[in-house]
């Protein structure tokens, strides 16, 4: 039987060396071998976004890469997104528009938005709608998470 | 709030009606909350499940040496390790069909009745473990004929699931075996005299398909069955007492040997209120001797949690010309699943709640077929009837050249209005809702683009009330803890924080409240039946008058005055005649370690005076004729919510309830093969909608007090979902000529509707 | 999922020896995006599983105005409609590396497993044949060219034989006065399964009044994304008009042999490749034109 993996990966800017199996996704790692709960499991099948991260840059479902295809590679997290100095403005907006109801989908949803305003910081709401579509959130109609996004985006419609 | 959510505001307050940052939000932004998945306890195993791939099947036997001698496994059960097998019927009287339903729905024993039954299950070191033994376990089956329609279900020569189970037909069992578990049925005045006066009449068949909940955190449940005896659960649920009644009764333990914590919950929308795993979860503990945690996959979610009935419906309406109804009915058949218990009492009794109407008739079968057992789904029963009535009134409003709304104003019921199962309206804001759509900009402007429409409806759920508790403890620093029993699902905490503190008259941030374990509160319902806000909302209310008694009773004794020269006002105790005593709130609590200690309050209630909830939306849609898909360009939902607790959280309720009936009304269903098997139990295959799909939805909170509640508040949870399908299937009508009468309706559909209509 | 070994082999030569010693019980992952799935529902098994992203042709795109394209098999979609070159030149190809999945997915998936997962509903392939797409294999004889509309040969089968590995895609360069679109029908409008999809390019002479020639495919009509030369071939020498297009589109919807299943009925699949093949086309001639 295969055994375990040593992968060397930085993860929210802290090199971090972890064992697990090569059938273990990063979503099985971050949540059962390195304890960070806060990427959540909603399908395991890339339908629903709630595992979204952050590896080398672009936003990826970590139920659909495997733990092993980290070594080397830079992951960030919901745990990361937060400075010590207080919350992203992404998360602030989140918590003033009630873009939050069970808050299962939220860091999934906070990571994607992120990613797309350090890339285009004026999204307007048909690219914010568009980007969040691998984002599903069953609370809200969409309609509090998408102003939320806009309210922080330098679009000029608000 | 933007343009885009009104507020019809009657009573201004302190804090109610305001839009404070909830209490859990900084731990659900950063990762930091704790959901049913998150648990961690030493020596913790993995659970899975072997459930059945046929949807109807007797089970010959189970081998489970196999998945036993895998290293790693841990333990194995079946339905032979859970109570029931030992109790004779002899033993259990007439509560057998009951415990054996509900046993044989955690743990399948003589016969499996829908895909995803569960019929053994595993624990082991960890998950992929589990799962490899679940292969290893033998089944022997006989596959018997299944039926999922529930019409098919109700027929003579329907393939039986219950040999067992008759027809209760308003206090009459039926002489032979049926799925056809119950007729009900209620009258007002006399139909046929009504339509005898009706200058028009319309009567349809419609139906609707098996919808999901669809919330995004899967069913999970960790159980540590201690060496004492004492079992802890720690699960995602929309009520830990419902959790722990439902364990306590299959696992034959009394309450008090139960304890359990619900976790954050990431959605439930009435389908987090059964306990599919948390008895199996518990017996795996028990024979393991270790804890156990079991997590359902989204395919165990779609094929064994329960969705919402499919449906069958005859509706028939009649009106004078001028609009005036004369009667209605409504023959409605829901399906159970495998297991009798469909909301069609509630389909029932919401059908026409709407309308003022002297002649009226409901007839209503709960049917068991081969599916899921279904859950409650927001504003359970009345969304699939709405479907029906509201595209008939539709289609009457149609023949008779009337404006929906003011067809609508003219029946509308209102204060006084009896329903058609006896109950008489206290005061209701639907006529309310309806002048606000009206008045609106959405309906004064006419719908946008090519091939394009607009539809109209309206919706009702009774709201509920049931148990809740609450405690206040002032703390030594002027804020109190609050502590009660009802899960946060969307801003619970914080709607119940902001009327314990305009009730104590202290600042929001100053109360904290915490949601607790069944050890450590009075029992307190589900939340659920848009209950919460109102109920626990109540007993919040209560413990704080409390507290404030207290205060006054140790300001009084602090200065040495009788408690009837006290009073308190404003957040503060004072003198009523000497002015120069008064303490804050705050200056009162940091005297309170020296004058006896803290002050508590408490409050358990069960209160009667819940108010109805009616809402109107307005869909605009845009169906593409070459393709027959709908888009929904542009959503208004108008609701009377009495009192509007935290706004934000009201609109989000709104607009989260809207866009789950869009998902039904174009997209959504349970796919089912020629064999009953769903086909579709994935995210990508079942369809709710995405951002992309969906226009903003546009609300108005009207509030109509509710005099069942200090503040006016009703519960706001449900209605939201009962108006969209007919809204759309309207609007629908009005782009394209077309009424649709099954749920969903998808492009397939629209294009066969067109080339019916066109010829073939 | 049962157990594997994960191996990343850093060239083709290596990748090859394995896939060859391992036969079906090995597996590629690029992306990941299918093959993880597939594994955890038990429809794919390995004993293990290679990933090929560090070998560097499959991880890297050329592209010239004279030479064409070639797209490494394992470079993710979003790579693809990044570059602005190649969204200029190849925007058919674009349109379906754009709309795979969502953007979390792009970030994965690519083209090269779009095609070796041969789901007859897959997005980019019909976009592939329709740009004239060439698949180079390489395997433990040495390498060899199969063409886009050869690779798939029934559900989740392709013409890879034992020890072969796709390597990367080519793309002739686009010609002046070219153009091509793939559409697809969904009933949401993104994170969908095509219910019918159709891939077009067309070359117009230099007047942009007529076809010089055309290529159409479809796809989840059949087994296989399908290769509708009637369709294209039937445009070569017609004016563009209304006509010329209608009866390509009623070329393709004869090529279209879909069956019924959740996500469609075959008369409404049939329907829809008419539809999206008119549109296509439209937006393909609208392209060339330099629209």
């Amino acid at each position: 039987m295969p055994g375990v993996v040593h992968v060397q990966a930085k993860i929210n800017g802290e090199d971090t060396n972890f064992l697990c199996e090569p059938r273990q996704s990063l979503l099985e790692v971050l949540r059962d071998v390195l304890g960070m709960t806060g990427t959540k499991e909603g399908c395991n099948d890339g339908n629903c976004g709630a595992c979204t991260v952050v590896l080398d840059g672009r936003i990826v479902d970590s139920c659909l890469v495997l733990g092993v295809e980290a070594q080397g590679r830079e992951v960030q997290t919901i745990e990361g997104m937060a400075s010590p100095g207080g919350l992203h403005p992404l998360q602030q907006s989140f918590l003033e528009n009630a873009a939050l109801q069970c808050g299962i989908c939220t860091p999934g949803f906070l990571l994607a938005s992120r990613a797309l305003l350090d890339a285009e910081p004026d999204a307007d709401e048909g690219r914010i709608r568009h980007w969040l579509a691998g984002n599903l959130c069953r609370c809200t109609g969409y309609d509090k998470i998408v102003r939320a996004v806009i309210q922080v985006s330098t679009a000029p419609e608000k | 709030m933007t343009l885009s959510n009104q507020v019809l505001s009657e009573v201004e307050y302190n804090v109610v009606g305001k839009r404070p940052v909830r209490p859990d939000g900084v731990d659900k932004v950063t990762g930091r909350a704790q959901y049913g998945a998150d648990v961690k306890l030493t020596g913790l195993l993995h659970a899975k499940v072997l459930r059945s791939p046929h949807p109807h099947a007797r089970i010959r036997s189970i081998d489970t040496g196999k998945a036993e001698a895998l290293p790693g496994v841990k333990a194995v059960i079946t339905a032979k390790d859970l109570p029931f097998a030992a109790l004779s019927r002899e033993e259990l009287g007439g509560d057998y069909n009951r415990l054996k339903f509900a046993s044989d729905h955690m743990l399948a024993s003589d016969k499996v009745l829908y895909k995803g039954h569960p019929v053994a299950a595993v624990a082991a070191v960890n998950a992929h473990v589990a799962e490899s033994a679940l292969a290893l376990i033998e089944v022997d089956y006989e596959p018997l004929e299944a039926v999922v329609d529930v019409r098919a279900a109700m027929r003579d020569d329907a393939p039986l699931l219950h040999a067992e189970l008759r027809t209760s037909s308003m206090g009459e069992i039926g002489d032979k075996p049926s799925n056809v578990a119950a007729h009900l049925s209620y009258e007002k005045g006399d139909v046929e005299q009504g339509f005898g006066e009706a200058d028009v009449v319309v009567e349809r068949e419609l139906t609707t398909a098996s919808v999901h909940q669809g919330y995004i955190e899967p069913h999970n449940s960790t159980a540590f069955w201690n060496t004492d005896g004492q079992l802890n659960l720690w699960t995602s649920t929309q009520g830990a007492f419902a959790v722990r009644a439902a364990v306590a009764d299959v696992l034959r333990l009394p309450v008090s040997r139960i304890k359990v914590t619900p976790m954050e919950i990431g959605g439930g929308f009435g389908g987090k209120i059964t306990a599919y795993l948390d008895a199996i979860a518990a017996t795996l503990s028990q024979k393991a001797g270790a804890p156990v945690k079991q997590l359902m996959t989204r395919a165990e979610v779609f094929e064994a949690s329960g969705p919402a009935p499919g449906s069958w419906m005859k509706v028939k309406v009649g009106a004078k010309n001028d609009g005036r109804l004369t009667a209605v009915q409504l023959e409605v058949a829901m399906d159970a699943g495998a297991y009798p218990g469909s909301p069609v009492m509630q389909a029932m009794t919401c059908a026409f709640a709407c309308y003022d109407v002297e002649n009226g008739k409901v007839d209503g079968y709960d049917v068991v077929v081969n599916k899921p057992k279904t859950a409650a789904y927001r504003a359970p029963g009345s969304p699939q009837a709405a479907f029906g009535v509201e595209t008939v009134m539709d289609e009457l409003c149609q023949q008779l050249g009337l404006d929906p709304i003011d067809f609508r104003l003219l029946n509308a019921a209102k204060e006084g209005t009896r329903r058609i199962e006896g109950p008489v309206a206290r005061r209701i804001g639907f006529v309310e809702c309806l002048e606000a759509a009206r008045d609106h900009d959405h309906y004064r402007t006419p719908p946008e683009g090519e091939n394009s429409g607009r539809g109209v409806a309206a919706g009702y759920w009774m709201n509920r009330g049931f148990q809740s508790s609450c405690v206040i403890t002032v703390n030594f620093d002027g804020t109190v803890s609050l502590i009660m029993g009802s899960v946060d699902i969307g801003g619970t905490r914080a709607s119940i924080a902001q009327q314990a503190a305009e009730t104590l008259g202290i600042a929001y941030e100053d109360v904290k409240p915490m949601v607790v374990d069944t050890d450590s509160i009075g029992f307190t319902f589900i939340t659920g039946g848009s209950r919460t806000s109102f109920a626990t909302g109540l007993a919040a209310i209560e413990a704080a008058e409390s507290v404030k008694a207290q205060m006054v009773s140790r300001a009084a004794k602090i200065w040495d005055a009788a408690e009837d020269d006290v009073e308190y006002a404003d957040g503060a105790v004072r003198h009523k005649s000497d002015p120069e005593l008064r303490l804050g709130f705050k200056d009162l609590a940091r005297q309170l370690a020296t004058t006896g200690g803290t002050v508590a309050g408490q409050s358990n209630v069960d209160p009667a005076g819940e108010g109805n909830s009616y809402a109107v939306h307005l869909a605009d849609v845009q169906v593409d004729p070459d393709t027959g898909k709908t888009e929904v360009t542009r959503y208004t939902a108008i609701q009377d919510a009495g009192k509007a607790v935290h706004p934000s959280y009201v609109e989000g309720q709104i607009q989260g309830g809207a866009v789950q009936g869009i998902g039904w009304a174009l997209n959504e269903e349970y796919y089912f093969d020629n064999s009953g098997r769903m086909m579709n139990p994935t995210f990508l295959d079942y369809r709710m909608p995405t951002s992309l799909d969906l226009p903003m939805i546009d609300t108005v909170i009207v509030e109509v007090a509710n005099s069942g509640h200090p503040y006016g508040v009703r519960g706001v949870g449900e209605v939201p979902i009962v108006p969209p399908m007919a809204a759309i299937a309207n609007g629908i009508h009005e782009a394209t000529g077309l009424r649709l009468r099954s749920l969903p309706m998808t492009p397939g559909k629209i294009l066969e509707e067109q080339w019916e209509r066109n010829g073939g | 999922m049962e157990a594997f070994d994960f191996v990343a082999p850093k060239s083709i030569e290596a990748a090859v020896s394995i896939l060859n010693e391992n036969g079906d019980r090995a597996r590629i992952i690029a992306g990941g995006t299918d093959i993880l799935v597939m594994m955890r529902a038990g429809r794919r098994l390995a004993d293990v599983v290679l990933d090929v992203k560090g070998i560097p042709e499959l991880d890297e795109m050329s592209y010239s105005p004279e030479g064409g394209l070639t797209l490494g098999a394992a470079v993710p979609c979003y790579r693809i409609y990044q570059d602005e070159a190649i969204s200029a030149a190849y925007p058919g190809l674009v349109d379906a590396a754009s709309l795979i999945g969502g953007i979390q997915i792009q970030g994965r998936a690519s083209i090269g497993g779009n095609l070796c997962n041969a789901a007859p509903s897959g997005d980019s392939i019909p976009a592939v044949i329709a740009l004239n797409g060439v698949c180079n294999v390489a395997g433990p004889n040495g390498t060899r060219q199969i063409a886009a509309e050869d690779f798939c040969t029934a559900p989740g089968q392709n013409a890879l034989q034992q020890g072969e590995m796709l390597v990367s895609v080519s793309f002739p360069a686009p010609v002046a006065n070219s153009g091509a679109n793939y559409q697809r029908f969904i009933p949401r409008n993104e994170m969908d399964i095509a219910v019918a999809g159709v891939g077009s390019s067309v070359v117009l002479d230099a007047s942009g009044e007529n076809f010089v020639s055309g290529r159409v495919a479809l796809a989840s009509v059949a087994p296989t994304p399908v290769f509708s030369r009637a369709a294209g071939d039937s445009l070569a020498g017609k004016p563009v008009s209304d006509e010329a297009i209608r009866e390509a589109s009623e070329l393709a919807m004869a090529d279209a042999v879909p069956i019924n299943d959740m996500r469609g009925t075959i008369r409404q699949r049939i329907h829809l490749i008419g539809v999206l093949t008119r549109r296509t086309l439209n937006n393909a001639v609208e392209r060339a034109r330099g629209g």
